[in-house]
């Protein structure tokens, strides 16, 4: 895949505890980060809200909150592109096997909204043939698609 | 009981809580914040429930859980639900996933007190 990033683009690499609350390592230089770069409050809010998402479900539900593994989380930034490539050393999982949430039977589950919420607000969003990695994409100004 | 998480205020028979944090998204503040909703119901026996999300910029998919959890005791106790003072951004979210449905959204409290 060609590097659609400039060569001055943000970039963060960093590995992630198993514990909740880490997100914020990665959250908080990005939304600084998306602040500089022009993003706007309505890109911003989606691209925290998918994240945030993102690294809950790696932490929780990936490698289960186990001290001994962590997260590995690469993030650009660039005025017309966001990606983020989150990583758990869990088993991985199936997203085509996740409910829809939005199904009538299902509306009142208290859970099993990340996932939606991630395809409706990123621009792309791309699981490996695992499922213990995902790839985050938004570009400037797409609007999210409401189910 | 002391509340960390939200501010209770009275307009007739309906109660008002706030949020005092902007961002909800951190699982202890969540957990904390289901308890005090809770407690609304389970020991101050109120039935009339308004929540305004006036001010509140970010809320994730778990504390949505928890919203739906505390609407599922309200109403088990005969208890009513309205929301309102919703940005935007977090009204698509209820949109997108379709919990616009579920809860009673209102633009204002004022439009909300009317309709308990």
């Amino acid at each position: 895949m060609a590097d659609e990033f400039p060569a001055d683009s943000w970039r963060q690499s960093i590995d992630l505890p198993s514990e909740r609350g880490s997100s914020r390592l990665v959250t908080d230089p990005l939304l600084e980060q998306l602040g500089l770069h022009g993003w706007s409050p309505d890109d911003v809010f989606a691209i925290h809200l998918a994240a945030e998402e993102a690294l809950v479900n790696a932490v929780v539900h990936g490698n289960r909150l186990d001290p001994a593994k962590t997260v590995h989380v690469e993030c650009r930034v660039s005025p017309e592109l966001v990606r983020l490539e989150i990583t758990d050393q869990g088993e991985g999982f199936d997203p085509e096997s996740v409910p829809d949430c939005t199904l009538e039977e299902r509306l009142e589950a208290p859970g099993g909204r990340g996932v939606m919420l991630m395809r409706s607000f990123m621009t792309r969003i791309e699981y490996n043939a695992k499922g213990n990695s995902v790839l985050l994409e938004k570009r400037r100004g797409d609007k999210p698609t409401a189910g | 009981m002391a509340t960390q998480r939200i501010e209770v205020s009275k307009t007739g028979d309906v109660s008002v809580v706030r949020f005092r944090d902007r961002k909800i998204l951190d699982e202890a503040v969540i957990q904390e914040l289901g308890a005090e909703l809770s407690a609304l119901v389970e020991f101050d026996n109120r039935k009339a429930i308004l929540l305004d999300f006036e001010g509140v910029e970010f809320l994730s998919s778990a504390a949505l859980g928890k919203l739906i959890t505390f609407d599922r005791k309200l109403k088990t106790a005969q208890g009513r639900l309205k929301m309102c003072g919703i940005s935007p951004g977090i009204l698509e979210v209820f949109q997108v996933t379709k919990l616009n449905k579920v809860f009673d959204i209102r633009p204002t409290a004022a439009e909300a007190i009317a309709a308990f």
